[in-house]
């Protein structure tokens, strides 16, 4: 029920597409039915969905799935083949330039360069988005003290570390203060802390009437997504909000199993071929069926004839990570 | 070989580049066959530490031996007994999986007769074969990191460097990753690897924590995860930041920390606190389901060991 407004937009902005009328969306972005094709390689196939104004939007899904191609989509840099999206209700195809005047992005690659100092990265970013004079100073003492760069102005940004790097990344992408973020996998290769951190910045902006699409394969990051889209092979597998990704898409309870040697009960674990999935996560085992808490007493049973000690075992709340591995798993098989 | 077993050792190892000491006086060591971890924040030094040993910078101070070489005096032993994959590990994205293949095999001077054999076998080992024809700048990027991985495996060496190499990659592609890198585990390779992944250093035999330039823990995952003070209890508040303030402040709570939607909470006595909490939670309305006592993760550990000592200074 929830996507049937989405659906019946869509209609309407496809025939005032036909039309040539100035398309006013609600939605921040919107995207209709988007292809895009490399010769026979179809990056991004009928793509449909929408993300609210002042969301954080999460996009997953595995690397090679399209979620690149469909920001670079978004941003005007490449045409799509078919369909068609806007951004802040600009066509991105026959708007590109106000797209991308109104929008940030930092892409994977955090695009600052490393022979310019901090100060001068952001003087760069700041002049080719026409901000001057004083204003540029005030965004600039901003974005400085957002990434926790005072004092550190004129340091060259290569001798920056992973964390400060991204921090100042994300300083200069906001130097215009866009409307909207696109951020490609902003946190890839940061630290736990310096990940916490970052997600602090984004929910400050997000407060202050943002709206937010960021890309991740950290699946913890993912479940501060109001909303998500899954992607898989080009095609959008799942979405909504995460809780109700969850309920959607899981098959079965999540049973969290702790114990020694997680290498070898695992064996012993998928040996009884009771389960949906059996992952490791870290040093520990979810275990996935319908009706899980049942087989508790086999499960412990196995494990002592294995040798193996269990510290403890608790049914717990799926997390995204369970569900998109999971998803993947049924998509790639239903595929094959 | 030495008499105790160690492929990689450092003595006071040290870095300093004009202002800063990127690794400081680095003293570890590790076992023929293990995976050891190398954690850290960022900056923290473990680029420059793995460079070192791969004997590609010099250190400034101190020394280390890798497979029983200075990697000061003898680097060209150590590269012929080494793999090292670094964080933007080349491949030729013109080239076909093969082609690359065919020429790591060509730089490392591996035989006409055995290459044949050995390509085959890590074209199986990374579940590349099918993908051979295919240039590299079309694989995935979880299927690049494999191909790095078998091309730093083709002069079969005894150590391999591994710096951040599942960085980018999807959930699922990284327990592919880590699968692969157990089996040359079993194998008896050494892996030395540096990962921000926590649930990577998990499957790791050691784990060393750095933090600015110095090694503040090394032991196995167990025993680091038991330096936590506190017992930890988790739940799962409908208002994250709000529960995590007003938490915070209450009698018998060591820290608090928020891990995707979910609250870690470390505890003087778990017993004890739990209903204190909930029954807090409940008068300002917030709902919190799955309490529970747990033990903590490297995650968790990594935060509260890392916080701890940035407090000390």
């Amino acid at each position: 029920m929830r996507f049937t407004p989405c659906v019946l937009r869509a209609r309407e902005t496809q025939n005032a597409g036909r039309k040539g009328v100035l398309i006013v969306s609600e939605y921040a972005v919107e995207v209709v039915d988007l292809t895009k094709r490399f010769g026979d390689f179809v990056a991004v196939d009928g793509v449909t969905f929408h993300i609210n104004r002042g969301e954080i939007f999460g996009f997953l899904g595995p690397n090679g799935a399209g979620k690149t191609t469909t920001i670079r989509i978004l941003l005007g840099l490449l045409r799509p083949t078919s369909g068609h999206a806007t951004v802040l209700g600009y066509d991105i195809v026959k708007q590109a330039e106000d797209v991308r005047k109104n929008i940030g992005y930092m892409s994977q690659r955090f695009s600052l360069y490393h022979d310019l100092t901090v100060g001068e990265n952001l003087d760069f970013y700041g002049r080719t988005y026409g901000v001057r004079g004083q204003r540029l100073r005030d965004r600039k003492r901003f974005a400085v003290q957002m990434a926790g760069l005072e004092g550190r102005e004129r340091e060259l940004t290569r001798n920056l570390s992973g964390g400060w790097k991204q921090r100042l990344a994300l300083g200069a992408a906001i130097l215009h203060e866009p409307k909207m973020l696109f951020l490609d996998e902003p946190t890839a290769g940061v630290d736990p802390i310096s990940r916490r951190a970052f997600w602090d910045l984004l929910y400050e902006l997000a407060e202050g009437g943002t709206t937010i699409f960021v890309t991740t394969h950290y699946m913890d990051e993912a479940e501060h997504c109001q909303n998500l889209a899954f992607i898989h092979s080009g095609r959008i597998i799942a979405e909504g909000a995460p809780e109700d990704i969850k309920l959607d898409r899981m098959r079965g309870q999540v049973l969290e199993i702790d114990c020694t040697q997680p290498d070898v009960a695992i064996g012993v674990l998928r040996g009884m071929g009771l389960f949906e999935e059996v992952a490791l996560y870290g040093a520990q085992i979810h275990a996935v069926a319908e009706g899980i808490a049942e087989y508790k007493p086999r499960i412990a049973q196995a494990l002592a004839e294995a040798g193996i000690e269990l510290h403890t075992m608790d049914v717990i709340a799926p997390s995204l990570e369970d569900v998109f591995i999971s998803s993947v798993r049924n998509h790639v098989n239903g595929e094959e | 070989m030495n008499e105790n077993n160690f492929v990689i050792e450092t003595k006071d190892l040290t870095k300093q580049f004009k202002k800063v000491v990127a690794v400081d006086r680095l003293n570890l060591s590790v076992r023929k066959g293990e995976i050891f971890g190398l954690l850290g924040p960022d900056g923290a030094g473990k680029t420059t530490a793995i460079r070192m040993l791969c004997a590609i910078m010099d250190p400034t101070e101190g020394s280390a031996r890798v497979a029983g070489f200075d990697t000061k005096k003898e680097p060209e032993e150590i590269k012929k007994r080494i793999g090292y994959m670094a964080q933007q590990f080349s491949l030729y994205g013109d080239l076909t999986v093969l082609e690359n293949l065919t020429f790591f095999a060509d730089i490392f001077e591996v035989g006409r007769k055995e290459r044949q054999e050995r390509i085959d076998r890590l074209l199986e080992f990374a579940r590349l074969t099918r993908f051979k024809g295919r240039r590299a700048a079309h694989l995935s990027g979880g299927m690049q990191k494999k191909l790095a991985l078998a091309c730093t495996l083709i002069h079969q060496p005894e150590v391999i460097f591994l710096d951040e190499p599942t960085t980018g990659v999807d959930p699922v592609s990284r327990r592919e990753f880590w699968d692969i890198l157990t089996e040359l585990h079993i194998e008896g390779v050494t892996l030395f690897v540096s990962t921000p992944y926590m649930d990577e250093a998990e499957r790791c035999s050691r784990v060393s924590l750095m933090f600015d330039g110095n090694i503040i823990v090394c032991d196995t995952p167990e025993r680091i995860k038991g330096l936590v003070e506190g017992q930890l209890l988790e739940l799962r508040p409908d208002e994250l930041r709000e529960a995590a303030q007003l938490i915070a402040d209450l009698p018998g709570v060591l820290e608090v920390q928020t891990y995707g939607d979910l609250l870690h909470v470390f505890v003087d006595d778990a017993a004890r606190r739990a209903p204190e909490l909930q029954s807090v939670l409940a008068g300002a309305g917030i709902v919190a389901e799955g309490l529970r006592r747990t033990r903590p993760r490297m995650e968790e550990a990594f935060i509260s060991l890392i916080r701890k000592r940035s407090e000390e200074g």
